[in-house]
This record gives structure tokens, C-alpha cells and sequence, in this order.
């Protein structure tokens, strides 16, 4: 039952930022508005972020030249893209994933 | 959904999101534990950040050793939607108290969101505190409890990265930025994919000079940069 001071860090502090971002409109109430290219761009973080993400586990990185690619992941990113096409259901999405690399791993 | 904005009404439509929510819960829980966190952390980070996808991404860069601020830019800009879904709801709840108004703002999610604009077409467009309470306290409670449960699960199974555990959060944010793409109609699929093929891009050739953890968020401020241009630039 380890808690790192780190991490307790990280928890207090992000709770403070996701708390912020969802009350202070409360406070602001009518008087804040969102200027339309702000909307807009914050629309499009969802998917720029977790493709970065993605990207991420897929690459493996050597400073100076072309990162390599990590090849079990990125096979084992097929079944799940596919899984994630047929049931839009995440937990069966991660179940697929996890299985898939797993399978991969005794493989290769 | 019923016109009725009584508990019962808020328990009762709120149940389907809840039974959503435990499956992905418990998976975060097992993610976490792979990635880790001890059980404590994962039920103080639900507990207290209470954030979703936000949880995901926080395990991801405490994984890789990101630093305090980088770790509190991403939350920051992957949560910045809530912003835009307080200030949605905020004006139907305006007869409320200041301190009931920013008790609902501390436990809204996207689902009790999204719960709540259905609803509006059943009442009229109108909300109240105890509707709205009842029904963030059902998806509260869930998330917390599951994924301490899924946490728990984790604990149970022994050396994990050998069947792939540690994929799982791969897998969701596959999942997440999947499902994302199909149920965001604000910006033209053409373009959501341009964005992403960008953000690949960019991320590969990124990976030969700077470290991984700064050019994560880099890249997503030029992707989303790029998504502003192109939006507005085509229009």
C-alpha cells in the first residue's frame, strides 16, 4: 500500500487543475464567454493528444536519428483498431488489446 | 427519461451511464496498477482528480517520468472541455445558490453532461440542484469504487506485462481517440483524419531531437493549431 510523494503530488494538484476548469464558469456564469477560435481549438486536443500517445507506445525513441518502431505494438494496435471499429465498446477494446500483445509476446 | 427532476428520476436515468462507466473504471484500475500506482493512488487519483481520460493520460506520463508541469499542461488541456460544458450548464442552474452551483460543477463529467442535455428535452429546458446532484453522485460513487476494484483485480495477477497488461492503456487510447472521431460532429471526419495524420508525423520525425515527454505536448499544440487553420481556412 505504498504512496509516493511524487504521485500524492501529482493527485493533489491535478485535482486542483480538473477542479478550476470545472467550477470557475460556474462562478463566472454569463459574464464568461469563449472567444470562437478558442472553442475550436480546444476541440481538436482530444484527438491530437491520444494519437500523440499512441504514437508514442509505437516509436522507440533514439535521440539524433529516426526513432525504430516497436513492432509488437504496433501489430497488436491492429486487432485493436479493428475491435474498437466493430463494437465501440472500450472494455472489450482493451481486453482485445491486452490479449492480442500478449499473444504476441509468446510468439515472438 | 421522464419531465420529472426528483432523485428517483435522477437515479433511475442514470443508471445505463453507470453500467458504463464500471467496465471502464475497472479497466483503468487494472491500467494503473500495471503501470505502477499502488491501490491507494488509484483510489485517491479517482477520488480526487475524478477525471476520466484525464486518469488515463496522468498514469501514461507518471509512467514515463514526466515532470510536474508537463503532467499539469496535458491535464489541463485535455480537460479544458469541461470548461466549455460548465459554461453550457451553468445558466440553468443560475436560481441556485453559489455554493449548490459550485458543488454540481466539482462532480460534472461528460456522461452527467450529456445526461443532463438529453434531459432538458423532457422538462421544458429546465434542470434543478437536486436532479443534477443525484445523478453526479451515482457516477461518482461508481467510478470510485471500480476502480479501486480494478486496481484490487490487478494486484491479483503476477508479472502482468508478460500478457500484455501493460497494452491496456495503449488499447484505450485507441479506443477513446476511435470513438471520438466518430461521435465528434463539430469538425468534418476529412479533417479529423488530416489532423491525426499530421500529429504522426510530426511525432515520428519530433522523436530524432526532442525527448519524448516534451514533444508530446508540442505536438499537440501544433496539431490543434493546424486543425484551427485548416477549420477556418476551408470554411
Amino acid at each position: 500500500m505504498a504512496l509516493n510523494s511524487y504521485v500524492l503530488l501529482v493527485i493533489v494538484s491535478t485535482c486542483l487543475v480538473t477542479w478550476a476548469s470545472r467550477v470557475i464558469p460556474f462562478i463566472l456564469l454569463k459574464r464568461f464567454k469563449l472567444s470562437k477560435l478558442v472553442v475550436s481549438f480546444l476541440g481538436f486536443v482530444p484527438i491530437c493528444i491520444m494519437t500523440a500517445l499512441w504514437m508514442q507506445s509505437l516509436f522507440v525513441q533514439h535521440l539524433g536519428q529516426l526513432p525504430d518502431l516497436n513492432v509488437p505494438n504496433v501489430l497488436a494496435s491492429i486487432p485493436t483498431l479493428l475491435s474498437a471499429v466493430l463494437t465501440k465498446n472500450l472494455l472489450v477494446i482493451v481486453i482485445v488489446g491486452v490479449v492480442s500483445l500478449g499473444v504476441l509476446n509468446l510468439i515472438l | 427519461m421522464t419531465g420529472d427532476l426528483d432523485a428517483k428520476s435522477a437515479l433511475r436515468e442514470t443508471l445505463p451511464t453507470v453500467f458504463g462507466y464500471i467496465g471502464i473504471a475497472v479497466a483503468f484500475g487494472i491500467t494503473a496498477k500495471a503501470n505502477g500506482l499502488s491501490i491507494i493512488e488509484i483510489t485517491l487519483l479517482s477520488l480526487l482528480t475524478y477525471a476520466g481520460s484525464v486518469e488515463f493520460v496522468i498514469v501514461s506520463l507518471l509512467a514515463m517520468h514526466a515532470g510536474i508541469w508537463s503532467i499539469l499542461l496535458s491535464v489541463f488541456l485535455v480537460n479544458a472541455r469541461v470548461i466549455l460544458m460548465s459554461t453550457v450548464v451553468a445558466p440553468y442552474l443560475s436560481d441556485e445558490t453559489m455554493a449548490k452551483n459550485i458543488w454540481i460543477g466539482t462532480l460534472l463529467t461528460d456522461e452527467t453532461f450529456a445526461l443532463s442535455m438529453n434531459k432538458l428535452n423532457y422538462t421544458g429546458r429546465k434542470l434543478n440542484f437536486t436532479w443534477f446532484n443525484v445523478s453526479n453522485l451515482a457516477a461518482y460513487a461508481t467510478w470510485v469504487v471500480s476502480s479501486a476494484l480494478g486496481g484490487i483485480l490487478g494486484n491479483l495477477i503476477n508479472n502482468p506485462e508478460r500478457y500484455g497488461i501493460g497494452f491496456a492503456l495503449v488499447a484505450m487510447f485507441i479506443g477513446l481517440l476511435y470513438l471520438q472521431v466518430i461521435a465528434d460532429r463539430t469538425i468534418k471526419l476529412n479533417l479529423q483524419l488530416t489532423v491525426i495524420g499530421a500529429v504522426v508525423i510530426m511525432m515520428y520525425l519530433g522523436m530524432t531531437v526532442i525527448p519524448k515527454n516534451g514533444l508530446l505536448l508540442i505536438v499537440t499544440l501544433l496539431g490543434c493549431s493546424i486543425g484551427v487553420v485548416l477549420k477556418h481556412g476551408i470554411k
